[in-house]
């Protein structure tokens, strides 16, 4: 594998280079981010305060969380719309099963993990063995996910669960200096990232963008695609499910949480510069696309634009992003597409991918091909 | 028999899982004492098939160019306002009114177009943008319905001959039509190369962005058709009325579950149709059953994955046969047949199988080599 | 040649449904009168003096009718004749309902079925076929041309989904000579026989508005949490309010939150960031508890508070014992609609408009309230009036969806 995958620069680099390439889109994205920031501090001071800034990214945690998990998805090439409803389905399950009987929180937890990951296997085998497209698949899972919680406990769970597994969400270790408070959302969201950049590192992470890339070339090179694909689902349904755990706690029990999480979610992976269509990204994007998207409503909030015009708002964010980074992209590519400029840098793993002459399934955002040499 | 099954087009198999579903409902609506195929009951299907029908049409021609639309829904809700308001209860104002709709939604359309061809952002990102901007602009200019159509513009919406609604007649007249554009025109000729293969058809002198600007505009437009049959069942116009429907995920249901290829360059109107179809039965069949709504949603979500992975199986099934005497490469022993192995497959071609002189699928067998 | 066949068996496909569906000619779908199509286009703006005053005044009237069942109470009522529909033998009842997508349309619905069941027990009404239109007024309008069809109803009960997109599909089925009842949100037409509802949204506005004012001083602030745009029983809520606060010099901003808990304590958080805030005022409860949990989280006191009869809220109401009122959507009417229908089919008068009570649960009340509801699901509501029936508690503890 090429050296300068993006992830490997994202890591060499860290911020301060990223934001020295400010005209990169992905650089573009955090410059975004610091500038509504910024923004909101000059609207309101106090929320600089390292205590403030804790609250603000446990807030952010659940969304960055499920942006993860979104992230393995979409840059093997593939959708997942059926984070949404488990984030509800998993939250319901907590009121209902959990109650108020602290013992049972454990017991609890892991039923939740393995429906998390029974989804993922369901929704990665259907797209990888069955060929059902995978947005197809997950939009059924969707809804029969959905359907059958609200069927299962009657559109209300019985109540919020036991403070000690809302304090997952909710609390945090107290007494720290400076911080105050430090949620044990944004422990788990570190964990989480930790997590996500070291598995994006080993063969699985590479094999995923490779995938996302030209599936064709990775089968042929002899990797398992199926096998890929299907944990890059586990992956996002296990996402999803911490993201309602942490929800159940910062929000409490309704039918309604996690409603839209599954768009919020792609938008969020794609604002951070993570390419619909699989092949471009890293996690550390979409980690920046969450935040910037939620540091977005946050600075909304603070300001007095009317409520109605938020959507419009977020809508032309992020078509300007991704134009933005495509337009940048057409420009540093001086030389015309051809069929070879596809993937022209996975070297080791596809020798037969110009012979073959294919594009990525579906039609990239400009390609960052450019940014690769 | 199975030789001969496999040998049938996605089309045809889509009308077989039709009639299917439409066996299994008369059954089970048999069981309840009642007549699946009365008046009535047909004219509940037909009707739950003209919004989507609409919509699911236009949905077609954007994901034959490789495309999506998210935007649909508020298109829709849009344009039963501009047709409700302009009209405000006159019959003298209802070609105004509609021609009026008709030109905001393919601005709607251009616009969409443009963004994901000229600006070069994925389909699904521009529309869920352009989705969110009508969102905004909808709920802060509109509190609620607003407008009145007036009763000879109601007629559309609620008239039949027999039990066929007069909204089914044109909606399928419209399937007509598109179908003629898209397997006798260049225009469908071009959308089917570009969605097939963007690259190859660029070689083959075909202008890539101007055939999927033409599906987004008919897409946008598709979905001010049905729009404007719902201002002419509500008789008002309405700022959630799209979004009421989730028409934006089912239109792309159907179209995918009437055997059109999500990632573009395969698929057909009339199998949208069948998609579409299938979808009204199913709703009609658990209304009438009287489902718990909940359990409505499962059986959905079962149904489009199931019935999309029968297709999707037949295919790969198809390509081994065909390759049967290859010697077996890492992907097939892995199960993991790449998608595009399978469309290059032209003896399953549908209704993209172009015979003109110029014909794409044929460049890119060739290109193969 | 073979694109041929392929649109053959299309044509022939969709013909062939056609073809076996009959040749009936008689739609059932009629001008409802020539003309009457052209309404008066409804305000832009949803307050309205006249009906605001009206529904001032109701909040203070004493109901009609046993005080022991508030379903059957009724404010003000003009009894209309019913006798063209008297008849025995047991009827068939045609529910077009819009939806159970909320816990508050949920809890009603279980209460209305277990009405049901009481009432095929007297062998008055023997059946109900519902279909529910999951939000969608197009379907609701095909629901009901549907019943009219093919329902061999005796009797319609109609929640619509939205006030004007569904007056011509009630108008149609009033036409076909059966009693219409109508219930929850009305329609541009009084051809049914009644219409069941509360007083309204702008008694909902001044209850709720005038108790936060009462707490609260000139200059306070308070952040308004409403659902969605654009739905009339929400928006005379919060024109009530808005029009009260205003009056009273509360400074107040709103949001849209969709009722999504998570969604509501970021929007609190963010207020309570910039500055202090002394109220808040809901147009439903959904999500209430995490704007309570908002000023838990933050360290800062509670505020005075208007949520909803919603279980959830009033538990947490009773913990933190703040300074709070729960406003009620009247969830029991939907007991009433099936006892109209028994009343009408005895040929009994009913008003034409049926007004039911609407009063908000008070700090005296609350435990009265917390008590009825023992073991109820945190998403139920307390005024759900079905405590007389027998079912109770366990049908509405267990939430099964019929």
């Amino acid at each position: 594998m090429n050296p300068r995958t993006p992830e490997a620069r994202l890591g060499d680099g860290g911020l301060r280079r990223l934001i020295g390439r400010a005209a990169d889109p992905r650089g573009a994205v955090v410059v975004l981010l610091i500038v509504i920031l910024i923004a909101i501090v000059v609207l309101n001071p106090s929320f600089a305060e390292p205590g403030a800034l804790m609250r603000f990214i446990q807030r952010v945690s659940p969304v960055a969380i499920v942006a993860i998990g979104q992230y393995f998805v979409i840059v093997s090439g593939e959708f997942d719309l059926s984070m949404g409803a488990v984030v509800t389905a998993q939250v319901m399950t907590a009121g209902h099963l959990i109650g108020e009987d602290d013992s049972k929180t454990v017991p609890v937890l892991i039923i939740m993990l393995v429906i998390g990951g029974v989804v993922g296997i369901v929704n990665g085998l259907a797209t990888t063995l069955l060929k059902v497209p995978s947005f197809i698949v997950t939009l059924g899972t969707m809804l029969v996910i959905h359907g059958a919680v609200m069927w299962w406990t009657g559109g209300a769970a019985t109540g919020n669960p036991a403070e000690s597994f809302r304090q997952l969400g909710r609390g945090g270790i107290e007494g720290i200096p400076i911080l105050g408070l430090l949620p044990y959302a944004v422990l788990i969201l570190v964990a989480v990232t930790v997590f996500a950049v070291w598995i994006s590192r080993r063969p699985f992470g590479r094999t995923v963008v490779a995938i996302g890339d030209n599936a064709e070339a990775v089968a042929f090179a002899g990797a398992n695609v199926w096998r890929t694909k299907t944990l890059a689902f586990v992956l996002s349904s296990l996402a999803a499910t911490v993201a309602g755990v942490l929800l159940a706690g910062y929000a409490g029990v309704h039918p309604s949480v996690g409603q839209g999480y599954e768009f919020t979610a792609i938008t969020a992976v794609v604002l951070g510069g993570v390419v619909l269509g699989g092949g471009r990204g890293t996690v550390l994007g979409a980690l920046i696309g969450a935040f910037t998207l939620e540091s977005l409503f946050t600075l909304l909030n603070f300001t007095s634009v009317p409520a109605t015009m938020r959507d419009a708002i977020q809508g032309a964010i992020i078509i300007a992003a991704v134009a933005y980074s495509g337009v940048v992209f057409a420009k540093k590519r001086r030389r015309p597409a051809t069929s070879a400029t596809t993937s022209p840098t996975n070297d080791q793993t596809d020798p037969s991918t110009t012979s073959a002459g294919t594009l990525s399934p579906i039609q990239l955002t400009g390609g960052d091909e450019a940014a690769r040499k | 028999m199975r030789t001969q099954l496999r040998r049938l087009d996605t089309t045809a198999l889509v009308y077989l899982a039709l009639i299917g579903v439409l066996i299994i409902g008369a059954v089970l609506v048999a069981t309840t004492g009642r007549n699946f195929f009365s008046p009535g009951n047909v004219r509940d299907i037909l009707t739950g098939m003209s919004v989507l029908g609409f919509v699911a049409i236009g949905q077609t021609l954007v994901i034959l160019g490789a495309s999506l639309d998210l935007s649909v829904p508020y298109v829709m809700s849009l344009a039963s306002l501009v047709a409700a308001q302009t009209m405000n209860g006159s019959d003298a104002m209802v070609l105004p009114a509609v021609l009026l709709t008709l030109v905001v939604t393919a601005c709607i359309g251009l616009a969409n177009g443009l963004i994901v061809t000229v600006l070069g952002v994925h389909g699904f990102v521009a529309t869920l943008g352009v989705g969110l901007i009508l969102k905004g602009y909808l709920d802060t200019n509109y509190k609620g319905t607003e407008g009145s159509v007036p009763w000879s513009f109601q007629l559309f919406g609620a008239t039949g001959v027999g039990p066929v609604p007069i909204s089914t007649i044109v909606m399928l007249a419209l399937a007509g039509l598109v179908a003629f554009l898209l397997v006798r025109t260049r225009f469908g000729h071009h959308l089917f190369a570009v969605g097939g293969n963007s690259e190859v058809a660029r070689l083959s002198g075909v202008r890539q962005r101007l055939p999927l600007i033409g599906a987004h505009i008919g897409s946008s437009v598709c979905a001010g058709l049905a729009g404007l049959l719902l201002a002419s069942r509500l008789g008002v116009g309405s700022p959630t009325v799209g979004s009421q429907g989730s028409y934006d995920l089912l239109s792309i249901a159907a179209v995918v579950l009437g055997g059109t290829v999500l990632m573009g360059g395969r698929g057909s109107i009339w199998g949208t149709i069948g998609g579409v179809a299938i979808f009204a039965v199913l709703d009609n069949l658990m209304s009438v059953m009287q489902f718990n709504p909940f359990l409505k949603d499962v059986i959905r979500g079962l149904v489009i994955i199931i019935a999309v992975a029968l297709y999707a199986r037949r295919r790969v099934i198809a390509r081994r046969i065909r390759f049967a005497d290859a010697p077996p490469g890492p992907n097939i022993a892995t199960g993991a047949v790449p998608e595009r192995d399978l469309e290059i497959d032209r003896d399953l071609e549908t209704d993209g199988d172009l015979e003109t002189d110029r014909d794409p699928e044929a460049e890119r067998e060739g290109s193969r080599g | 040649m073979r694109r041929g066949l392929r649109s053959a068996l299309g044509i022939a496909s969709a013909a062939a449904l056609i073809a076996l569906a009959g040749c009936t000619t008689d739609p059932s779908v009629e001008p409802a009168d020539e003309g009457e199509g052209a309404q008066e286009a409804p305000a832009e703006e949803w307050f309205d003096q006249e009906l605001y005053d009206q529904q001032f005044k109701q909040r203070e009237v004493d109901p009609d009718g046993p005080e022991d069942k508030p379903y059957l109470q009724m404010i003000n009522p003009k009894m209309g004749d019913t006798s063209e529909f008297k008849s025995d033998g047991g009827k068939k009842m045609c529910f077009a309902n819009a939806s159970i997508s909320n816990p508050w349309r949920q809890t009603g619905w279980i209460t209305m079925n277990e009405q049901l069941k009481e009432l095929k027990k007297n062998g008055v009404i023997t059946e109900m076929e519902t279909r529910d239109a999951q939000d969608n007024d197009d379907t609701q309008i095909a629901d009901i041309d549907y019943f009219i069809a093919e329902g061999n109803c005796d009797g319609f009960i109609i929640s619509p989904n939205s006030t004007a997109a569904i007056t011509p599909a009630v108008e149609r089925a009033c036409k076909t000579d059966k009693p219409v009842i109508v219930f929850d949100r009305g329609v541009e037409t009084d051809c049914a026989v009644t219409f069941i509802h509360p007083i309204g949204g702008f008694a909902w506005g001044i209850d709720t508005s005038q108790f936060l004012i009462d707490n609260l001083s000139e200059g306070d602030k308070v952040v308004a949490l409403r659902i969605l745009p654009g739905v009339d029983v929400l928006e005379q809520r919060w024109a009530a309010a808005d029009k009260l606060f205003g009056e009273a010099g509360i400074e107040v901003v709103d949001y849209f939150t969709e009722g999504d808990p998570a969604e509501i304590k970021k929007v609190v958080s963010d207020e309570l960031a910039k500055g202090d805030v002394q109220g808040i005022w809901m147009d439903a409860g959904d999500g209430a508890v995490s704007a309570i949990e908002a000023f838990e989280d933050a360290g800062k006191d509670y505020p005075v508070m208007t949520g909803e009869d919603e279980l959830s809220f009033l538990r947490k109401w009773k913990d933190t014992e703040m300074t709070a009122l729960a406003p009620v959507y009247t969830n029991f009417q939907w007991r009433t609609p099936l006892l109209a229908a028994e009343k009408i089919f005895q040929g009994e008068e009913v008003p034409t408009e049926w007004v039911l009570p609407q009063s908000p649960i008070t700090a005296e009340d609350l435990d009265e309230y917390l008590d009825r509801n023992k073991g109820m699901p945190d998403g139920h509501y307390a005024k759900f009036g079905g405590e007389d029936m027998a079912g109770y508690p366990q049908v509405w503890q267990d939430r099964v969806i019929p």
